[in-house]
């Protein structure tokens, strides 16, 4: 019995010296962004640099749909930062009172296809109506912006009744680039940010969609309510508009938008 | 029923379709499986039997991300179906059958299992002493004695492959009809941030699961003890 309680006793003291020790580590400067998948490497090389200079500030990222981080976020979702791949979902986060200031546009994104079974360097849209294209893959137009404007450029294109029976949906835009870099799906419509990646531009080839098919995809990035008083948050907020942070965007296909030049 | 709109009727039919393709194809593999896994004697067994319940403790993610690689145009299972002229399976109703296999194999050959391994030897002695051959001994001796092993492995089996999310997500692809299943249904509706028909979903897919079991309960027999 005795020798319980000492265990006990050990076991609570060391509980509570962790928490502290985490509760002591998490204050300086820490925080997690939620992030559209397209934004997986530049994001990813964003913080590379970001890091070179503030070695110390500990950010984590959960990249996600738009859609799937907005609603982790009016759940609750530990983000201080949501980087949706519009403009909408934050908007909708502004007017659930989930954020923190007003939206941001930080980057004009584009549509690609993309294959790594055949070249798709020389394809345009209306060739994904081809029957040997069996699955052409495109985000869940449902709650991943980057589906949506696919969807979009394949019913601009005429071909969207024609393809329909032979679409799969990822569940996110990088989910949508794997199938297809599985070769399970031969072609798909993937963002361009994904498509310029070292290691993917490897494996694939793709083929700019006119921007005339889509309706723009102007993405921005909001300070949740969860953000407001994390320094960090704001730190990162301004360097994401540098011009540092900004030609690191451009090397992965982003447009810049004139309205973030003004901030 | 109320509150389901078209899309979600087609992921409910799917979704039946496939849980009952699914648990007779299992029962039919599953039922010489587990006969020989109760009452074999070679060293094989266990290795075996470790691998058939193997999908119980690995992440569904592992196993759909096994599967994609194996069963796409560059895996050997891909190859091997191209070569049969059945194309690619990932993204396929056919695909999710033979993940849903895979998924659910360890709930129906476990009770089976069990069920012919409560048996005991001696039913089989005395049957095989009136003069009984092998085939006759499994018909009418094991098969009677172990109704309701396939009556807790057809329910398991099936409510299993109902309740399956990870392993579609990853090889399903999302297509309506084909295999848009109610879990993944549920899943877009949450994301879309439609949580009323999420929802209706949900309560339906709660109450199902419960009768399914709550019937499994009610119909195997109280004193099981009785036949050994």
């Amino acid at each position: 019995m005795i020798k319980m309680r000492a265990l006990l006793g050990g076991l609570l003291a060391l509980a509570l010296t962790l928490s502290t020790h985490a509760a002591y580590a998490s204050q300086p400067r820490h925080m997690t962004i939620a992030a559209a998948a397209d934004l997986h490497y530049a994001l990813d090389a964003v913080l590379a640099t970001y890091r070179q200079t503030h070695p110390q500030d500990a950010i984590e990222v959960t990249y996600g749909s738009s859609g799937t981080l907005l609603a982790q976020i009016e759940q609750g979702a530990p983000f201080e930062l949501f980087f949706s791949a519009d403009s909408e979902y934050p908007k909708q986060l502004v007017a659930a009172g989930g954020a923190s200031g007003d939206p941001v546009p930080y980057a004009l994104g584009h549509i690609v296809i993309w294959s790594a079974s055949v070249d798709a360097s020389k394809l345009t849209v209306a060739d994904l109506a081809k029957p040997s294209f069996d699955h052409i893959a495109i985000a869940n137009p449902e709650h991943a912006p980057y589906g949506k404007r696919a969807e979009q450029a394949l019913r601009a294109a005429g071909i969207w009744v024609a393809v329909q029976s032979r679409l799969v949906y990822g569940d996110n835009i990088a989910q949508t680039a794997q199938f297809i870099a599985s070769g399970s799906a031969k072609v798909g419509i993937i963002a361009q940010s994904l498509a310029l990646d070292p290691q993917m531009a490897k494996k694939g080839s793709y083929a700019i969609i006119p921007a005339s098919l889509y309706q723009p995809l102007l993405q921005s990035f909001v300070v949740t309510k969860r953000g407001a008083d994390n320094a960090l948050t704001h730190n990162f907020a301004q360097y994401v508009q540098s011009a540092e942070a900004r030609s690191v965007f451009s090397r992965y296909g982003f447009s810049l938008p004139s309205s973030a030049a003004e901030h | 029923m109320a509150g389901l709109s078209a899309e979600d009727w087609t992921a409910f039919a799917l979704t039946m379709r496939l849980a009952a393709t699914v648990t007779v194809l299992l029962l039919l593999l599953g039922t010489p499986l587990a006969w020989w896994l109760a009452r074999g004697r070679t060293a094989w067994r266990r290795p075996v039997s470790a691998l058939v319940t193997l999908p119980l403790v690995l992440p569904p993610t592992v196993l759909g991300f096994y599967l994609l690689l194996l069963l796409g145009p560059h895996g050997a299972g891909g190859r091997l179906t191209t070569a049969l002229g059945l194309g690619t399976l990932p993204f396929t109703f056919a695909g999710l059958v033979v993940a849903s296999m895979l998924y659910s194999l360890p709930f129906v050959v476990q009770p089976l299992q069990n069920a012919f391994e409560a048996i005991g030897q001696r039913p089989f002695d005395v049957a095989a002493s009136l003069g009984a051959g092998p085939l006759d001994r499994f018909f009418s001796v094991a098969l009677p004695l172990a109704w309701p092993g396939f009556l807790t492995a057809a329910v398991l089996g099936f409510a299993h492959t109902v309740g399956e999310f990870g392993v579609v997500l990853m090889i399903g692809g999302n297509i309506p009809g084909q295999t848009r299943v109610l879990s993944m249904r549920i899943y877009d509706h949450v994301e879309a941030g439609e949580y009323l028909q999420a929802h209706a979903l949900s309560l339906y897919l709660l109450a199902f699961s419960f009768a399914a079991l709550l019937a499994m309960h009610l119909l195997r027999p109280r004193r099981l003890i009785a036949h050994d």
